[in-house]
């Protein structure tokens, strides 16, 4: 059994959202629950047909294979196989998987007492791919808006989408982005650095406790958030990283189709200024 | 649903300031006493300041200020020292690196890029100045010197836009400083380099990166979601672990089959935030020294597919993308030097500069026979 020495004491049944006892047990290290058999199937069928879209493909190398997604002439219908009906089945299977994980965190989160900011966090995450690849092409009319599933393909949708906007580093959504997630990275570093600090201390020195971590921060920059706030503030600025992400790219298209170097008129022309 | 989630604090404790742990103040003191402020407290410690400040804090923030106030006034006197149109102005204004005829020069005119190595140079020193702070002040409590050292790994990244222009020959190459400028930079950088999402280690720089956030959000989502057990003590959770920490343990073992500890979850964020600014200096060192063309490297690499028709390249077009400067030695430190004026030619799909020389061969191009 894959069972941590404490491990036993907290496999309790309940706590699931659908199913009942139906699929309350564990394979391996793993939950199962409802959530657990519909992430399988999903994650199972998507990665089959990956392989499937693969093997007729041009190539089996790793780094081009790639799964595009329909012609723009399809519009928002269905794509023969072959033409990018892989990739709206993949999509689908994708988007399932994903949810499921999420329900499947709520469960794991109810039976272990724990609150409910995993899920809502990974949502999050989600909420960005579907941005992504269902609202935004929804928004524009045609399933080919997507991005395409490779490994250097879906970098050139990410070049070339961001050149038919001229220069993407102008768009302010994307500048938001950009912000949180060097935010973020920049708090990871200090959070982790802060614990491995006061638990690896000086050679020879006891481990140091929280009244350390408050004081270097202040003598070092004059404010320490805290050992609570620092975990609200980075989960804060991890969940925006993925909510500007989303926004800086559902405007593009929909709601903005010139340069986004255009977009800046309104600030050079404000009346203000006159 | 709405069961209790610790986004905020409900009751704030008001008492005396916490003046610190007793430190050494020989060579710097803690300045002011710690003030309250409400707002602070309801996402996390409501106390602000004291700081402390030394020789090295006050160093750095001397040359911080002087290369901040270089930038400013310089981008004001762009703007012919208009208040207005400085502030109108701002997101455009830049100050701009030398220009390529400088090549190397120590000292360019001040007006033409002597202002700006000026400033770089202070920014740089301030910079460093603040790194010996990350490491004194965690001695001066008998902490590790973890953050130092993750804040090195940025500080290599930021160097290597340093050294990058040193090892091409030119300080225009740099980044400049502006808002929009640097973003101009960015683009301009990745271009020329035959598009920079085919340098593996941008790619990985990316990685880590997004990886930086995901684990910021599953860190953060799993403490609080054991706030209510004490989780955020994580001192306490790691030399004597509790439920709080048994809990976060199990529920990514049971969502993914495997888990971090404690401890070592804080050790894949060291990883992962400071190996962004290592494997990002990295891809930037290569970049124009080692590797030309990022696209051409990705094809030749049998990483990216050859895209038919539009890249079909004559050999002195391809020979013009292998850099922007055209003097570069076969087998040397590559050396700058200014190209003879030309008319350009619209007829090259080549970048500018590759393309006057290729209209100049007054000097032979020595990397021309491969």
């Amino acid at each position: 059994m894959a069972m941590l020495s404490f491990e036993k004491k907290y496999r309790v049944r309940g706590g699931t959202l659908l199913g009942g006892d139906l699929f309350d047990f564990w394979f391996g290290p793993f939950y199962v629950g409802f959530f657990g058999v519909t992430t399988i199937f999903c994650t199972l069928l998507g990665t089959l047909l990956i392989i499937y879209g693969a093997a007729i493909g041009p190539t089996w190398n790793l780094w081009q294979i790639n799964i595009a997604p329909p012609d723009l002439k399809y519009g928002l219908g269905l794509a023969p196989l072959a033409e990018g009906g892989l990739w709206q089945m993949i999509t689908f299977c994708a988007v399932g998987a994903f949810l499921s994980w999420a329900l499947r965190q709520a469960e794991i989160s109810r039976k272990l007492g724990m609150g409910m900011h995993i899920p809502w966090a990974y949502g999050m995450a989600v909420f960005a791919y579907i941005t992504l690849v269902v609202i935004r092409p929804v928004l524009l009319g045609a399933w080919g808006h997507g991005f395409p599933y490779g490994i250097f393909s879906h970098l050139d949708w990410v070049s070339n989408v961001g050149y038919q906007y001229l220069h993407f580093h102008y768009n302010p959504a994307h500048m938001i982005a950009i912000t949180f997630f060097f935010t973020t990275t920049l708090a990871l570093a200090m959070h982790g650095s802060l614990i491995l600090s006061v638990t690896n201390p000086k050679k020879g020195e006891p481990v140091k406790t929280s009244e350390h971590e408050n004081v270097f921060f202040r003598d070092f920059l004059g404010y320490s958030i805290g050992a609570i706030g620092i975990h609200r503030l980075g989960l804060f600025l991890a969940l925006n990283a993925g909510l500007w992400s989303a926004i800086c790219i559902v405007i593009s298209g929909p709601f903005w189709t010139k340069g986004w170097p255009e977009w800046w008129g309104w600030w050079l022309n404000l009346p203000i200024w006159r | 649903m709405l069961e209790y989630q610790n986004l905020f604090t409900r009751v704030q404790v008001r008492t005396a300031p916490d003046p610190g742990l007793p430190i050494d103040e020989t060579f710097g003191q803690r300045y002011g006493t710690g003030v309250f402020n409400y707002w602070a407290g309801k996402l996390g410690d409501a106390q602000i300041g004291p700081i402390y400040l030394g020789f090295w804090g006050i160093v750095s923030l001397l040359f911080g200020f002087l290369a901040f106030e270089i930038i400013g006034l310089n981008m004001m006197k762009s703007v012919g020292w208009s208040p207005v149109e400085f502030i109108r102005q701002l997101p455009w204004l830049a100050l701009e690196p030398p220009s390529p005829e400088y090549g190397l020069q120590i000292l360019p005119p001040l007006a033409k890029g002597g202002w700006y190595l000026i400033a770089g140079f202070f920014l740089t020193f301030s910079i460093l100045c603040w790194w010996i702070r990350t490491y004194t002040r965690a001695r001066a409590l008998g902490m590790g010197t973890h953050l130092a050292w993750a804040f090195g790994a940025a500080i290599f990244l930021y160097l290597s836009f340093f050294f990058q222009p040193l090892l091409i020959g030119s300080w225009s190459e740099m980044v400049p400083f502006g808002l929009l400028a640097h973003l101009d930079w960015t683009s301009a950088f990745s271009i020329r380099y035959g598009n920079l999402y085919y340098n593996p280690f941008h790619a990985l720089s990316i990685v880590f990166l997004y990886g930086s956030v995901l684990l910021f959000a599953m860190h953060a989502a799993t403490i609080l979601a054991v706030s209510r057990l004490g989780g955020e003590r994580e001192i306490e959770q790691i030399t004597d672990r509790g439920t709080a920490a048994e809990r976060s343990a199990l529920f990514w073992r049971w969502t993914m089959g495997w888990n971090a500890t404690m401890e070592s979850i804080h050790r894949w964020a060291w990883w992962f935030a400071s190996l962004v600014g290592f494997t990002g200096g990295i891809g930037i060192l290569l970049t124009g020294t080692v590797v030309d063309n990022w696209y051409l490297w990705a094809v030749k690499h049998g990483v990216a597919p050859a895209y038919p028709a539009q890249n079909v390249l004559t050999p002195e077009q391809l020979e013009a993308l292998r850099g922007q400067y055209p003097s570069r030695l076969d087998n040397g430190f590559p050396t700058y030097i200014v190209p003879a004026p030309t008319t350009m030619t619209d007829s090259l799909a080549a970048p500018v500069d590759s393309a006057a020389a290729l209209t100049a061969p007054a000097t032979p191009a020595p990397g021309g026979t491969p």
